[in-house]
């Protein structure tokens, strides 16, 4: 082997190692940006939104998810896990709805709260399936599971992120910059994995539970336009009025096609 | 048959292996499965726990670890050559290939740190099949047939043309797949053989118009095969390795055009939609294998007897004499 065939050799050997054997460490700060300043909301005059959303017609029977391609998935939930496009009560009432102040708010800011929203990776499903965070709240996303899963954040407005946990017990925080209704979240892994989250730049906002039941409290008194949004069902709005202490009543139905 | 031409072989069939595998990836939807790169999951790629390939992980660390291998074995095979061939431009296309391979991991790592951009991924998926071509040629100029100095020269112009444009439209309607694969595009129609109920879309987007582009160049390249096969079956039947390529040509071109309707009517199994892409590289190298075949009197190391023949049959084919 002459020498210009030995130097290929070297070479080619040192990019598959620099290729094969390349850093792809992450590490991810928390920004320490400042607080905006937040505008006086008076408690004791403020008022509350109390709901329901229901759902109309048959809605399509939960799948069982097939969770066989990885064992540490199938062993924890016994395949017994349900899908949560549809959430819905024996009354009709609808779970997983995000409810929040679409407008009406003006040019009020709020302080960011300094407790971290968590979602959690368990049981390789996401929970809280649906939810809301403000802009600049840290989120923590954990993985409670014996197995690897990847958060991969698909967003219009925000900046996409795609991160791995493979180790049980591994947490990972990140914040959002603009405000958007929703975030999705899939696990490429375990393809059957989704949640969304709602970003606002308020704290305006609720989920429906189990009984199709949400609160948006301590609200200021004024005239608002409400969405309530659905992952499958789409969004519905309403205006509604809210006097000084003031609790109102809303009630959102969606409607299945039979 | 020489111990260097079966490592090509087995190089080249490896080279189809990967394809397929990358088709698994796309198919299932596992491109962003392992979110960093060069690393698995901050793993070096190789001792990455063989318990952790589960569900998405499987199917693309599966291909990076393919996509791995396929690189030192090409890497070994350009060195091979070197060692024991004496013609320069097999030499050269040998180190080529190696560069496309490289280029080709370089190009997978940057459509998964990005999220898989399209024309990224796009030009990974189009690469691919340039690098299964050059093993697949390399295969065939290692070969004892290409240096056989009893072959017949092919000294057929219209032939010659037919089997150029074939390979190239092929190149063509596997980029337009791949860019119907890469943006979401493959159930923009979603009947088949009809669009929306009719010949031509009543409605148009851009992801409609790639599918549907898509479909009038599988007509097209089945036109072309037909035309090409049916040439050669008339006219040179009498040449075995020809008449071979050219049944492989019409049985791959069934396959595809079969596989592709299967796609869209079992709205992307992961199996069928996988199957398309591995036959399409095989109608690929196929055609370009017959192209070489064909245009075998303009390579240098052509034996003496179709250099004379075919200079003296066929003056409107320059030679490439200058292929060193």
């Amino acid at each position: 082997m002459d020498v210009r065939k030995s130097w290929l050799l070297v070479s080619m050997v040192a990019l598959v190692l620099t290729v094969a054997c390349g850093g792809g460490g992450e590490t991810e700060a928390p920004d320490e940006s400042a607080e905006p300043a937040a505008a006086p909301v008076d408690d004791a005059n403020a008022g509350n939104i109390t709901g329901t959303v229901m759902l109309e017609g048959t809605p399509p029977e939960a799948d069982t998810i097939r969770m066989n391609s990885d064992p540490a998935c199938s062993e924890k939930t016994g395949n017994a896990t349900l899908t949560e496009y549809n959430v819905v009560g024996e009354d009709g009432s609808l779970a997983n709805v995000f409810v929040y102040v679409k407008e009406g708010l003006g040019d009020r800011s709020f302080a960011v709260p300094s407790n971290a929203v968590e979602l959690d990776q368990n049981g390789c499903q996401y929970s809280p399936h649906v939810f809301g965070i403000q802009v600049g709240q840290t989120l923590t996303v954990r993985n409670s599971d014996n197995t690897l899963h990847n958060i991969h954040a698909t967003p219009s407005t925000n900046a996409e992120f795609n991160t791995g946990q493979p180790i049980q017990g591994m947490t990972f925080d990140r914040e959002f910059d603009e405000v958007e209704v929703m975030v999705p979240f899939k696990c490429d892994v375990h393809s059957w994995m989704n949640a969304y989250v709602g970003v606002l730049d308020h704290p305006y906002f609720g989920v429906s539970g189990s009984g199709g039941v949400f609160e948006i409290n301590t609200l200021p008194p004024g005239e608002y336009e409400i969405e309530a949004w659905h992952e499958i069902l789409g969004t519905q709005t309403q205006t509604i009025t809210v006097g000084e202490n003031e609790t109102v009543e809303v009630s959102f139905t969606f409607t299945v096609s039979e | 048959m020489t111990t260097l031409h079966r490592f090509t072989l087995f190089v080249a069939a490896s080279t189809l292996l990967l394809i397929t595998a990358g088709g698994l990836v796309t198919s299932t939807d596992s491109g962003l499965a392992v979110p960093d790169w060069p690393n698995t999951y901050g793993y070096f790629m190789f001792s990455f726990p063989m318990s952790k390939m589960v569900g998405g992980v499987l199917y693309e660390h599966g291909h990076r670890l393919i996509a791995s291998t396929v690189g030192m074995l090409m890497i070994g095979l350009a060195f091979w050559i070197s060692r024991l061939d004496d013609r320069r431009w097999v030499k050269r296309l040998a180190w080529g290939a190696v560069a496309a391979v490289v280029l080709q991991g370089t190009l997978g790592g940057i459509t998964v740190l990005y999220f898989l951009p399209a024309p990224i991924s796009v030009a990974h998926a189009g690469l691919a099949q340039i690098v299964f071509c050059l093993t697949v040629s390399l295969a065939l100029f290692t070969s004892p047939g290409w240096r056989d100095e009893t072959a017949e020269p092919v000294a057929d112009t219209i032939l010659a043309r037919l089997t150029i444009a074939t390979a190239m439209l092929v190149y063509a309607q596997i980029l337009i797949g791949a860019t119907m694969r890469h943006t979401g595009a493959g159930l923009a129609i979603p009947d088949f053989p009809l669009a929306f109920g009719h010949v031509i879309p009543p409605e148009w987007s851009w992801p409609i118009a790639i599918h549907f582009g898509h479909r009038v160049g599988a007509v097209v390249v089945t036109l072309a095969v037909v035309a090409t096969a049916s040439h050669l079956l008339t006219h040179h039947r009498h040449q075995p390795q020809l008449r071979r390529l050219a049944w492989l040509l019409i049985g791959f071109v069934a396959s595809q055009f079969t596989l592709g309707a299967l796609t869209v009517l079992s709205e992307r199994q992961a199996g069928i939609n996988t199957a398309h892409v591995a036959t399409g590289a095989a109608l690929l190298a196929t055609s370009v294998l017959l192209a070489l075949r064909v245009h075998r009197h303009r390579f240098s190391d052509a034996p003496s007897r179709a250099r004379i023949d075919v200079s003296a049959t066929v003056p409107t084919t320059p030679s490439l004499g200058g292929v060193r």
